[in-house]
């Protein structure tokens, strides 16, 4: 199994957590236009390689983290500034 | 080059199975020509699909089907062959219900056994919410013409003596939606099947051939870079699954598609004791068992986006737990092996197909878990839509401009696990 390394448990099992996705700078609500704001929900950059994630360590401290992680060998390493991005909403967190 | 292959017949298996020898090749290998008037990315189904219904129903024959790796070696080698048109949006049940008329005859069409099986497919409901849905399903089902109704325990356990169906189980079979025209089929097959029929009309295969740009110019496509030599073409049609954002990001468009594996197991073989495709949601599951006698099991994507298509061990541990609760007289079968595929999911669980900002690039992705059963009619939509600069009728609730315009298609209950 994959493991993440948590900021504050130490590394655990992925079974452990809830992916939220990519951070993604999310568009100011009050001036983002309906188009911006259907882009943020819905488009992904979906890179193949290292990308910049947001986790929930849902079984386990319960707070969000980032992480980078290699998508094609699922290789992780804590990202080097821990307080995350506000999480995307639109991801399915099953 | 060779010569076109003939038609298979009993009089050809029985000449060429006497003594094994002189098998003709299914389809040929060409030279890549440096234009073609139609240039596919992806040699599975739905691209194999497209060019053989463009050279059969448009007369569109100087057409390529491009592949980094060998023909099938996708999703269309590694989905659980499941056939089903059952779906919740009647968009969605019309769509999936021409791709099984078209499976019914696709053996004497591309003149290849695609071994289709008509066995009975089974969703279960655990829980009073699921059989809801269900009932809804049946409705919009027998509104589109759609063989499909709910049944009990009762009838559930006839068509599957080996379902724990008491109500003690952990997890009880309230009902299931019982669509007999469900069934299973030779994936290969249906891939060399499209493959050789497309070949035979003049379509050229090019294996081992891998895209590495898209060039455009004012807003329209104007040629393919690939490892084998520049093409140029004005038509290019992405059909890659779970690599087609990676395509479209060479062609500068983006898509609302994000890629996770799906895991799949096999067994050992078993004399034939399960007849109809038992798929439950609740516990993320399928099982089917092949004209070989092996069960297939199935399950939903892994939790988090990925590229890699290594299997875990904790997927094989977790399937086994939700089978066996199913069917508990499996716990003595053994693992044959299992594997991954790539899924190109999209925010609602729904296909993306037709043009997009870039004129001449079309897309069929985002088919996420259940892509090899749309094949047919995929194919035929995008040859059609490529044919006529516009997508057809049938395909229209599907656009890329539907995330930009806010009108998604709702089939999540029907299309996230079940297969």
């Amino acid at each position: 199994m994959i493991q993440l390394p948590c900021p504050w448990c130490g590394p655990r099992n992925a079974s452990e957590f809830a992916h939220r996705g990519e951070v993604v700078p999310r568009p100011d609500v009050a001036t983002a236009s309906i188009t911006e704001w259907r882009r943020y929900l819905y488009f992904r950059r979906n890179a193949l390689g290292w990308v910049t994630e947001t986790w929930y360590h849902a079984a386990g401290c319960r707070r969000f983290f980032t992480v980078e992680r290699n998508t094609q060998t699922n290789e992780a390493r804590l990202a080097p500034r821990p307080e995350p991005e506000p999480a995307p909403r639109s991801e399915d967190a099953r | 080059m060779m010569t076109k292959p003939s038609r298979y017949s009993a009089f050809s298996l029985l000449r060429h199975g006497i003594g094994h020898s002189g098998w003709p090749r299914a389809w040929r290998s060409h030279p890549l020509k440096p234009s073609y008037d139609v240039v596919i990315i992806g040699g599975g189904v739905h691209g194999l699909a497209a060019a053989y219904y463009l050279a059969v129903n448009h007369g569109i024959r100087d057409v390529a089907v491009l592949d980094k790796s060998y023909l099938g070696s996708g999703g269309s080698g590694r989905n659980t062959a499941i056939l089903r048109s059952n779906y919740l949006t009647p968009e969605g049940v019309r769509f999936y219900d021409r791709s099984m008329r078209l499976y019914r005859h696709l053996a004497s069409d591309l003149n290849f056994n695609v071994m289709f099986s008509r066995r009975g497919h089974l969703t279960l409901a655990h829980n009073d919410g699921s059989l809801r849905t269900m009932r809804w399903r049946a409705e919009v089902n027998k509104l589109q013409g759609v063989d499909s109704e709910v049944i009990g325990p009762g009838e559930i356990k006839k068509l599957v003596p080996h379902l724990d169906t008491s109500a003690g189980a952990r997890y009880p079979i309230l009902g299931a939606l019982y669509h007999p025209p469900g069934g299973i089929i030779r994936h290969d097959a249906v891939v060399w099947g499209y493959a050789r029929a497309a070949d035979a009309n003049g379509v050229h295969l090019h294996q081992d051939t891998e895209v590495t740009g898209i060039e455009t110019r004012d807003g329209r496509v104007t040629g393919v870079r690939t490892t084998r030599g520049d093409i140029s073409t004005p038509a290019v049609l992405n059909c890659t699954a779970g690599w087609s954002t990676l395509i479209s990001d060479m062609a500068g468009v983006d898509l609302p598609v994000t890629t996770s594996p799906l895991q799949a197991a096999v067994t050992e073989p078993v004399r034939p004791f399960l007849d109809a495709v038992v798929v439950s949601g609740t516990l993320h599951v399928y099982v089917s068992q092949t004209d070989r006698g092996e069960l297939v099991f199935g399950a939903s994507v892994d939790p988090f986006t990925s590229y890699s298509m290594r299997g875990s061990l904790e997927f094989a541990e977790g399937l086994a737990g939700h089978v066996l609760e199913l069917m508990p007289a499996l716990s003595r079968m053994r693992l044959l092996r299992q594997w991954a595929g790539l899924c190109d999911m999209t925010p609602d669980f729904s296909p993306i197909m037709g043009p997009t900002p870039v004129d001449g690039f079309y897309v069929d992705v985002g088919w996420g878990t259940y892509g090899f059963k749309a094949g047919p009619v995929s194919g035929e939509a995008m040859a059609d839509c490529i044919a006529h600069q516009r997508p057809p009728e049938i395909i229209s609730a599907f656009g890329l401009d539907r995330f930009t315009e806010g009108r998604l298609v709702g089939e999540k209950g029907a299309a996230a696990v079940g297969h």
